[in-house]
């Protein structure tokens, strides 16, 4: 009779590597790397199973810190390698860590192909604002006006929404949040993790030493319940320390506007129910920003497709020839016009 | 030398040639490449060596009648052995004026010219930019002439065929392989039926095709019975036994893929980014049925050398395949790829450059790319293929090395490799060795850059296995654990590991021999690549003039065999004939500090024999 052996569940120190973490005191990427450890072991993720690819870049360093399988690539390719891991193995459990700079500058073509595609993997994008690791340059979502060593008299240019640019790229699961939500991060990532297809997230996150606070406008402790907005599917989308606000269509107009509850007659059965299958409503939630309307946090968009690699294994499958033997070779090279020449 | 076999009037009996070099040449859109192929099929199936050389426009259907739209095919068959496509043309089949001006001086003199003079319109004169008509001006010399209305014997053979106008003239290619095929005696049973085979849900056009393919064939038999006309026969070559068939360099190269990874006991994950002469190798493998073959197109170059070697990292064997100007966009991947010390195999195809060049035309200029192309001190294996049929073995010895070796393998083909074919003997690839990789499985010491004492090369450990969890990544790493590593010491035994690593790869390679028996003395001829079949003639017609002439023909560029420099020493003069400003030359120059001198051309073009026969010549008199 066979007994089942209990084995005990890893713990989220059991993902953790030996190697020294050689982020600056204080980065949000220590507290991204606690969520993303607590989601591996709440979701029992099989560490021989799971890949973790980076580009380059001070997030790229993450699969150094998480003892399953990782590789650390070059600079903005991560997506590119991350899809020749699921073509060569669909199976594997693939996450992609990345920055802004990797994923929407150097790396935006790959991004925009691998969202397309939809290959099954994680895809986390900590988004400061600025280049980290090459010491401080504006980067492509540096709001305009953006003073750095490359940009002293102020940046030009205009900055990119990564998650509007997943939303348009045909992305099938699109989720935000912030670095240090240790409340509701796991909870977004394991919503990721169980989503077959690309799951992007976008997460603002904080570099200490290069551009501190540069979220603070919606992060800030005293203005955060204000400035955030937590959707939720099939929720009245409602916000505010008081949970007195809510987000509504403007009347006779294609926009959002926030309205207090109880106000002018307004009750909850006047606000918009999230409907994260709505690609529009998931454009008009990622385009909100302060200070006239809240930033939108949590699943905006999943509407699952099938998979690339998972299309790509199955047309492979139904291939007609059988089990790929050399004879088969010799077979194939022998079809149509041969002649033999006597000896 | 080849080409040379002068076509003489006469009558009946056929007169019998050694061998017979002919190009159709037309509009991109007049189907000059399918013409050209069908009479290969039906050249090869009547026992002659051959060798083709598809000519094309980069252009897709440039404006018609022009002569940058100009398509040409060329095939040299023969009795005898056939090494190139021909340094002249013996009979040119010009569907239009265009056509005729572009080709006209590689007609030989006494040369036979075959003329659609339905195509020959003021017209169709002016757009080619005659000012005067040739047929008639005297300016075409001493070749003779066959002038057909091919487009009206076509419209008159398809009168009640009920096709269009339009659509019938676009059969008169028929028209001229039927006559061609009965100039040269070729049967037309393999074009019928591959004829309806293509066209089996259109058989009105079948019909139609096969009709004017008759009409072109019946009208060399009434102008042969009036005397018009000279027909000849080629005897079929002296092959060496064995079951043959036609094989482009593309097919090849395709075929060698998969024995590759068969014998590796491999998936294949085969990523790239379409780009000319290279799109043919991801058209060949998308077509195959095999679920051991997975396909991706990539977005772009990067992305396809990138996800190559993601497969490769997860088990698979990751190949990538493109051009000149797309390796360039590769190469920070192959630096990856060498640093995580991946088996990764990438075709070049080459192409003449820089930059765009000319993407339809053939040059072997990107060796320095191969071997020296990338940042910092990055080793990697460098193969080169001579002929299509090489193309086989050399992708056979790719993916050994690659995956032996845990290394990346440029492997060197070009425009002119791909897209031509020659006879091969159809090799048993049940005889071959096998080499299948062993992923390492076992946790017990493992660590991920501990090497084989032999090969140098580290353990293949895949995700997926348990209990080997550990990363990797482009950052310098320890020597055993794979670990981020700034030790200074560290660093010089890695570079010095990786470097020991390839060198070691000579080792496990043939020794160089010579292409031919050589002599003692006298001129060495050192080539790679495309230029095998030009220089082996050269250096066989020299011979048998009893000059003192021996030939070289590398395929392994890189690490190159342990016992090159011995060879290449017995020899004074050394010419080293290249279609690039001199790449080789200077490799050899530098390995082993002896006097090579290049031959360089680069006009998109291979090396005429004659060209060879004059510049070896030049060196045995100096």
């Amino acid at each position: 009779m066979n007994l089942a052996v209990p084995v005990d569940k890893l713990t989220p120190k059991d993902f953790a590597t030996d190697q020294e973490v050689r982020w600056c005191p204080g980065c949000g990427d220590y507290a991204i790397l606690k969520s993303v450890l607590k989601t591996l072991a709440d979701i029992e993720a099989k560490p021989e199973q799971t890949v973790f690819v980076s580009g380059i870049g001070c997030a790229a360093r993450f699969p150094y810190y998480v003892s399953t399988y990782g590789f650390h690539t070059i600079h903005g390719r991560a997506p590119a390698v991350a899809t020749g891991v699921k073509l060569a193995n669909p199976d594997l459990d693939v996450w992609v860590v990345s920055g802004d700079g990797d994923a929407l500058s150097i790396g935006g073509n790959h991004l925009l192909h691998l969202l397309r595609r939809n290959v099954d993997l994680q895809f986390l994008l900590f988004n400061n604002e600025v280049y980290g690791l090459t010491k401080g340059q504006y980067s492509p979502t540096s709001h305009s006006g953006t003073r750095t060593p490359s940009s002293p008299r102020g940046s030009l240019e205009s900055p990119l929404s990564a998650t509007a640019l997943a939303l348009g790229a045909g992305g099938r699961f699109v989720a935000r949040a912030i670095d240090t939500a240790q409340a509701y991060l796991p909870g977004i990532l394991k919503r990721a993790h169980a989503h077959r297809g690309t799951s992007f997230v976008e997460i603002f996150q904080n570099c200490l030493v290069y551009n501190d606070a540069v979220h603070a406008a919606f992060t800030d402790r005293s203005v955060a319940s204000e400035r955030q907005i937590m959707v939720e599917h099939g929720k009245p989308m409602v916000f505010g320390k008081a949970r007195d606000k809510g987000l509504r269509l403007r009347p006779g107009s294609l926009a959002l506007e926030a309205v207090t509850l109880g106000e002018g007659g307004i009750g909850e059965s006047d606000l918009l129910v999230h409907d994260e299958t709505n690609r529009t409503l998931a454009g008009m939630l990622a385009a909100m920003a302060p200070p006239n309307l809240p930033v939108a946090l949590g699943v905006l968009y999943c509407n699952p497709a099938p998979s690339y690699d998972r299309a790509v294994a199955a047309q492979a499958a139904a291939a007609k020839s059988g089990e790929g033997k050399l004879a088969d070779l010799n077979t194939l090279m022998r079809a149509g016009n041969t002649w033999t020449v006597e000896a | 030398m080849e080409g040379s076999a002068a076509l003489e009037s006469g009558n009946r009996p056929r007169q019998e040639l050694e061998s017979a070099v002919v190009r159709f040449a037309g509009d991109s859109g007049d189907g000059m490449q399918l013409t050209g192929g069908r009479f290969t099929v039906e050249t090869a199936l009547a026992g002659n060596d051959l060798a083709t050389f598809p000519d094309f426009p980069a252009e897709i259907r440039a404006p018609a009648g022009t002569t940058f739209g100009v398509s040409a095919f060329q095939i040299n068959f023969g009795g005898r052995v056939i090494k190139t496509a021909g340094d002249h043309v013996d009979v040119l089949v010009a569907m239009n004026p265009a056509a005729l001006k572009v080709n006209l001086t590689d007609v030989s003199a006494g040369g036979l010219l075959i003329v659609d003079t339905g195509a020959f319109s003021d017209k169709s004169l002016r757009k080619a930019g005659y000012a005067t008509n040739p047929l008639e001006d005297g300016s075409l010399g001493d070749r003779r002439m066959i002038e057909v209305d091919m487009s009206q014997r076509t419209l008159d053979a398809l009168k009640d065929s009920g096709l269009s106008k339009k659509d019938s003239l676009r059969c008169k290619n028929m028209w001229a392989l039927g006559l061609a095929y009965w100039m040269f005696d070729r049967d037309r049973g393999a074009t019928v039926k591959w004829l309806r085979t293509k066209f089996a849900k259109r058989a009105e056009l079948a019909d139609a095709l096969v009709t004017v393919l008759d009409a072109g064939h019946a009208f060399g038999e009434t102008a042969e019975l009036s005397g018009e006309l000279t027909a000849y026969s080629v005897p079929s070559a002296r092959l060496a036994p064995g079951l043959y068939r036609n094989v482009t360099g593309t097919q090849a190269l395709a075929w060698g893929l998969i024995a590759g990874i068969r014998l590796a006991e491999i998936d294949m994950v085969f990523c790239s980014y379409p780009i000319t002469p290279a799109s043919g190798l991801l058209h060949v493998l998308a077509a195959q049925q095999d679920p051991g073959i997975v396909t991706f197109q990539a977005e772009d170059e990067i992305a396809a050398a990138c996800s190559a070697i993601g497969a490769s990292y997860a088990g698979a064997l990751g190949i990538t395949s493109s051009s000149g100007p797309g390796v360039a966009l590769k190469t920070e991947a192959l630096g990856l790829a060498i640093a995580t010390e991946l088996p990764l195999v990438v075709v070049n195809t080459q192409r003449a450059g820089p930059s765009t060049g000319m993407p339809t035309k053939t040059e072997q200029s990107d060796l320095f790319q191969a071997v020296f192309g990338r940042n910092a001190d990055s080793e990697l294996v460098v193969l080169a293929a001579h002929s299509p049929a090489d193309c086989f073995d050399c992708a056979v010895e790719a993916v050994r090395l690659a995956t032996k070796y845990m290394t990346p393998v440029i492997l060197l083909s070009d425009g002119y490799i791909a897209n031509a074919s020659e006879p091969w003997v159809l090799p048993d690839v049940e005889s071959y060795s096998k080499f299948p990789v062993e992923f390492r499985r076992d946790p017990e010491g493992f660590q991920p850059f501990a090497r084989d004492p032999v090969t140098l090369a580290r353990p293949w450990a895949v995700p997926g296995t348990p209990d080997l969890m550990h990363r990797i990544g482009g950052l310098e790493r320890d020597a055993d654990s794979g670990n981020i590593s700034y030790d200074p010491a560290n660093h010089q035994r890695m570079t010095d590991l990786r470097a020991a690593k390839i060198a070691g790869v000579a080792k496990d390679i043939p020794d160089q021999d010579f292409a031919s028996p050589p002599c003692d003395g006298g001129v060495l001829v050192v080539g790679w690549g495309s230029t095998y079949g030009p220089i082996s003639r050269a250096v066989s017609d020299l011979r048998d003039q009893g000059l003192a002439v021996s030939h070289v023909h590398l395929r392994h560029i890189w690490p190159l065999p342990k016992n090159l420099g011995a060879l290449l020493r017995r020899y004074d003069r050394i010419l080293v004939p290249e279609m690039n400003q001199g790449q080789l030359v200077t490799l050899l120059r530098s390995e082993y500090l002896i006097p090579a001198e290049g031959l360089n051309k680069v006009n998109g073009k291979p090396f005429l024999i004659a060209e060879l026969v004059s510049a070896i010549r030049a060196r045995l008199e100096a």
